[in-house]
């Protein structure tokens, strides 16, 4: 062997031999990118070329794989700055199009939140259709407050700007591109109206979000590339990510990005403002970022396929932070249209939109391609450890067992309408649940119920004008939920319930109240 | 073909559909009905043959017809093809074509589920 090292021939074989461990750095790539032969295809093309070539193949064929993303993200925001007036006005309070503006920052610098609403038209019309006004070209209405000083003494003013008038409109974004994000069913019997959209009732629908196999952080999800510093495309526009975003998880495979960007590059092609009914305003940004095929490692992680990325289904009908998970499902099992759940075939559909996705891939990779856009060396990597962790309450809010009355009356369904008005009258209570033979809750009956009989001359039993549909509460739920039920409902009462469904309380908007006026 | 029914006062407690199925012997499906004390609107599913023969017997009885052809609309401009829409239609109206939302119109039944689940307000009922 140590003979054949200095053969002819296996001067071949030497360079076969480091062939193996194909790599490939930035500056070459970038190179590439400058002269116009970098060869860039999109994460959906990628799964296959590995496939086909093996991942040392793919480091030689491919130089760049571009992601994308087009989902509502809430937690985006622009800062502004007007410029000076004269006098100059030191802004405490602004409204541009009747949405506030945080103006605690310097004099005439704003931030722009893209759930804001207005004060005029509510959540129709929030920060994000401000923004997306701007971009588009739209003249937006400043109504601004000053705190007069002796440096600032205007008091206020009114004026009308385009986003060519701002000195600066910098996009700055605390979280945008979750690497995945739960899938949202309900199994409540209520329509809920959320920020995953409508679901319907008894596990009626199904909404997801997320790009799956385009996503930039399942493309990358050790940070081998992506860092501080790396230019993204954003809106249209080439922004940088500076940090990871708030909530970043990447234990679990929920990483997020801080990002920026100078929104007057940015397209309404790219940045779309939405409403989520009964929810608020949210703003669609298209996100991508170019990967660059540097090794092996990052070829076998940019052919990440929808089947390998799984979410848990999540039960929003529970109201509370730890929504139960109903099962794992792939992004491929979300696309199809049909998941099952509980036995039952449920239609699954997007909030995000796939095809904005691919077109933020498709521009990367023509903007690559021409040259136009350079990748960059992250001046440090991303934290691989993030914190998402719940809320640390220090005020006890009480729950329902903490406020509910115990002495509760039941009855059964078989006795007669007078027994049960007798019952009331004697109780001083306007509520009578009804239970079966096992304490199970079945309905409930009110003084109304009764009354209603008796005046329609037909006494009967009570099964007959129970309500079957009967809400109610558990024993270790908030009371600020109970409140909710109540005022949703437009009810007074709700029996509250063990774990076996057994009545072992009432609580009544009288409780709510009390506790409310010994708070105060 | 969908029919839009609008029943007017005094003729909501007469039994309408009942008797135009007797007279025309079509296989109608109500799809939607919302009536109150007063007056109504109900969406009716008629086999293609028998829709103007159904159409005329209701009218005889004084109920306003209007064939649903294009009951809903969308704003090609504001659509950005999410899918909010597709998982929350009872009749299957929208669905994916390589990842464009495709609407047929014909399926729906003006219920507004999507108008409200639209987030970027790019559907509307047309309302005849």
């Amino acid at each position: 062997m140590l003979l054949d090292l200095v053969a002819p021939t296996s001067f071949y074989r030497i360079i076969d031999l480091r062939s193996i461990v194909q790599e490939k750095s930035l500056s070459e790539i970038n190179e590439r990118i400058r002269d116009g032969s970098a060869r860039v295809v999109s994460a959906e093309e990628m799964p296959d070329l590995v496939e086909e070539l093996g991942s040392a193949g793919a480091v030689r064929e491919v130089d760049v794989v571009t992601t994308g993303t087009f989902g509502a993200m809430c937690s985006s925001g622009v800062f502004l700055n007007l410029g000076h007036s004269d006098p100059p006005i030191k802004i405490v309070r602004a409204m541009l199009n009747k949405v506030e503006a945080y103006g605690g920052i310097a004099a005439v610098d704003l931030f722009l939140g893209a759930t804001q609403p207005s004060e005029d038209r509510g959540i129709e019309y929030g920060g994000a259709h401000v923004i997306e006004d701007l971009v588009s070209g739209k003249q937006i209405e400043v109504e601004a407050q000053g705190g007069p000083t002796d440096c600032y003494p205007q008091m206020e003013l009114e004026t009308s700007l385009r986003l060519e008038d701002f000195n600066q409109a910098t996009m700055v974004n605390p979280r945008n591109a979750y690497q995945r994000y739960n899938a949202a069913t309900n199994s409540s019997d209520r329509t809920m109206h959320t920020y995953m959209g409508t679901l319907l009732p008894g596990f009626g629908n199904i909404h997801y979000s997320g790009a799956g196999v385009l996503s930039p952080l399942f493309n990358d999800p050790n940070f081998d590339y992506i860092g501080i510093g790396t230019r993204i495309f954003l809106g249209g526009a080439q922004g940088f990510v500076i940090g990871s975003g708030t909530q970043h998880n990447p234990q679990n495979n929920f990483s997020t990005l801080m990002v920026t960007g100078d929104m007057k590059k940015m397209s309404n092609r790219f940045l779309r403002a939405a409403t989520f009914h009964k929810y608020g305003p949210s703003l669609y940004l298209g996100l991508g970022i170019p990967i660059p095929i540097l090794n092996e490692k990052l070829a076998r992680s940019t052919a990440v396929r929808d089947r390998d990325i799984s979410v848990p289904v999540v039960d929003y009908g529970i109201q509370r932070r730890d929504r139960p998970s109903i099962r794992m499902v792939s992004y491929e099992d979300l696309k199809s249209g049909t998941i099952e759940l509980n036995g039952k075939e449920v239609a699954s559909s997007s909030l995000s939109s796939f095809q904005v996705a691919r077109e933020v891939a498709r521009t990367l990779k023509e903007e690559v391609e021409k040259g136009e856009f350079l990748l960059s060396q992250a001046v440090e990597p991303l934290s691989r450890v993030g914190s998402s962790r719940p809320m640390k309450q220090t005020k006890e809010s009480p729950n329902v067992g903490d406020v509910m009355s115990r002495d509760v009356v039941t009855v059964q369904e078989d006795i007669p309408v007078d027994k049960a008005a007798k019952l009331i009258v004697s109780g001083s209570f306007d509520h009578l649940p009804v239970v079966s033979k096992d304490g199970r809750l079945m309905g409930i009956i009110t003084a109304w119920d009764i009354s209603k009989a008796v005046a329609s001359g037909k006494p009967s039993r009570i099964a007959e004008i129970m309500t079957r549909r009967v809400h109610s509460a558990r024993l270790d739920e908030p009371i600020e939920l109970a409140a909710r039920t109540l005022d949703t409902h437009s009810i007074s009462a709700l029996p509250v319930v063990d774990r076996e469904d057994k009545v072992i309380g009432m609580i009544t908007s009288d409780h709510l109240s009390r506790l409310f006026a010994r708070r105060r | 073909m969908k029919l839009m029914l609008h029943v007017a006062p005094g003729i909501v407690r007469y039994p309408l559909i009942a008797s135009v199925i007797l007279e025309t012997s079509a296989l109608v499906n109500i799809e939607r009905a919302s009536i109150d004390a007063v007056s109504g609107e109900i969406v009716l599913e008629v086999p293609p043959e028998k829709c103007v023969e159904v159409k005329e017997a209701f009218e005889r009885r004084g109920v306003r017809v209007v064939p649903l052809e294009i009951p809903v609309i969308r704003d090609e401009n504001e659509c950005i093809h999410c899918g909010a829409c597709v998982s929350i239609c009872p009749t299957k109206t929208f669905r994916f074509e390589d990842w464009r939302v495709v609407a047929d119109s014909g399926k729906c039944i003006q219920c507004g589920a999507c108008i409200v689940g639209c987030p970027q307000r790019a559907l509307k009922l047309v309302l005849k």
